[in-house]
Order: structure tokens, then sequence, then C-alpha cells
């Protein structure tokens, strides 16, 4: 790992809760590499749509991811610059178990000027069986970081 | 989602919505403005994702509600509602939301009985300065007859 994701994994458990709006839905930071970043949310009855089917928001699953591959891109780009979510596309393959913790890989594979390429998925227990896939790009403020056509 | 509770309230010309627990933690109500659902998500500190801005996914979640209720208030009164699930959300997100009150409605682009794509936009203040936009694709499940 490079010195800057090593000091960023030192303070990312208690960045990721400390930011209100995780806070309120219970997201807490599990690991991360040099371009991927993993979060878990538990199950709580507030991450409810539909209480009578036990069926799961989608907002609470989008922040999740929203916050996991923001974080891998704010890892891969190696600095601490502000940026702010372009797009996030959600697809959901399946509903979660109702009162299963869900947890979120997502990573940076590619990195330009200005754009972060995020991508991510979203299980209950097997990565090898997700709930929801994540594609989005993040926008940084053009930098004097080299290379890229963006 | 088969709440007929929930058809009923929508037909009200305002209300909250805290039947939906997630949106009863946005602390969400809705108005009808002439034909129109409109969400109104009050500014919380709870919201905030960075300093000063809301979280994307608390502006996602708003989007995604508006799209789910539109859909529900578009079935025929009085018949067996379906189960919605968004299968595809796609949030394209244009401004920074701030920290005030935001809004948003959605559109039926396609309302087929299987099949609902919606358009879903949200602002705050000036409605021609959207925040944040979404496509959505719902799919409905009908209970068996």
């Amino acid at each position: 790992m490079s010195e800057f994701v090593e000091q960023v994994s030192q303070f990312m458990g208690a960045f990721v809760g400390r930011v209100p709006h995780n806070k309120q839905l219970g997201l807490r930071f599990i690991a991360n590499g040099n371009n991927w970043v993993e979060l878990q949310l538990p199950y709580a009855p507030h991450l409810l749509v539909d209480p009578d089917h036990g069926i799961w928001a989608s907002g609470p699953i989008i922040t999740l991811m929203d916050t996991c591959v923001g974080m891998a891109s704010m890892l891969t780009r190696g600095a601490f610059e502000p940026h702010a979510t372009l797009d996030l596309r959600t697809d959901y393959v399946r509903s979660p178990k109702s009162q299963a913790t869900v947890t979120a890989r997502g990573e940076c594979y590619r990195m330009t000027r200005q754009i972060a390429f995020v991508r991510g998925l979203a299980h209950d227990g097997d990565p090898a069986d997700p709930i929801a896939h994540v594609t989005g790009t993040f926008m940084f403020a053009a930098s004097k970081l080299a290379g890229g056509w963006q | 989602m088969t709440s007929p509770a929930l058809a009923t309230l929508l037909r009200q010309p305002t209300g909250r919505l805290d039947l939906l627990p997630y949106a009863a933690l946005l602390d969400l109500a809705f108005e009808r403005v002439e034909e129109e659902l409109q969400l109104v998500m009050p500014f919380a500190e709870t919201l905030i994702g960075s300093p000063g801005r809301l979280h994307g996914g608390s502006i996602g979640g708003l989007l995604e509600l508006a799209g789910l209720l539109t859909v529900i208030a578009a079935q025929p009164e009085g018949e067996a509602l379906p189960r919605v699930r968004p299968v595809t959300v796609t949030v394209d997100f244009m401004r920074e939301g701030a920290t005030q009150e935001t809004r948003a409605v959605a559109s039926i682009t396609k309302l087929g009985r299987r099949v609902v794509n919606v358009h879903a936009q949200a602002w705050q203040g000036s409605r021609d300065k959207p925040i944040a936009a979404a496509h959505i694709n719902f799919v409905l499940d009908w209970p068996e007859r």
C-alpha cells in the first residue's frame, strides 16, 4: 500500500461513521486496498420501504454505494481533492434478505485528469451472489495530475 | 408494495409518508400541486454528506421514492395493487444539494402493466435549476388472482 493509502486507512473507519447521513443509516467501514473500499450497512427497521413485506428502500443502498465508490476514488486519486458524483447507476439484481447486513465493495478502475470511473457491488453474505451492481463517475476539479483524455 | 392505505393516502391533497419507514427517517411529506405529486424533504443535519452539502444518497433516495409513489398513485383505483420494485436506478447529480428544503417530482414515460419507465427530478428553490435527476425502471409484481 502507498503511504497515502495507509494514512487514509488509519482514519477512514472513524471518518465513515462521522458523516451525518452515514451515521443516521448506520454505515461502517470494513477494509480497503489501494483502489477499493469495503463498507457495511447492518439491517435496521428504518431502512425499509415496505415493512409488511420486509422490502428495503433503494435510498440506503444508494447512500452505501455512493459512499463506498466515492472513497475508492479518493484513495485512487492519492490526494484529498474535492470531488462530486456525476452519475451513479444501480442495478438491483435481487432483493436483499429482509434482515441481512449488506456489504458493499467498490473500486475505482480508471482515473483521469478530471474523472474517476468506479464500479461496485453489494451483497448480503455471499459476494458471488450480489444484490446490486453499481457503476458511476466522479468529477474532480482539473488538477495538475498528468494523463487522461478527459 | 400492496398497501391500499398508501394509495388512499396519496389521494389526499397533502400528508406525511410515515407509512414507509425510510420516508419517515427522511421526514418526507407530499403535496398535490395541481395533478402533480411533489415530495418535500425538509433540511436536517442528518442528511449531510460532506460539510455544507446533502449526501447524494439522500437525494437519490428522495428521487426513487418520488418515482415509486408516482407509480403507485397512477394505478387504477379500487384494483389490487402490485408490488412495485426498482430494477435499475440511474441518478445524475447536476448541482450540490444545499442545506435547505428539497422537492422532487416524477413523471411516467411509459406506464406498462409489467414495466414502468420513470423520470424523476429534484430541486431546491428554483425548479428550473434541478440539483439531480433519475431515470428509473420499475417492475410491477401483481398479486395472483
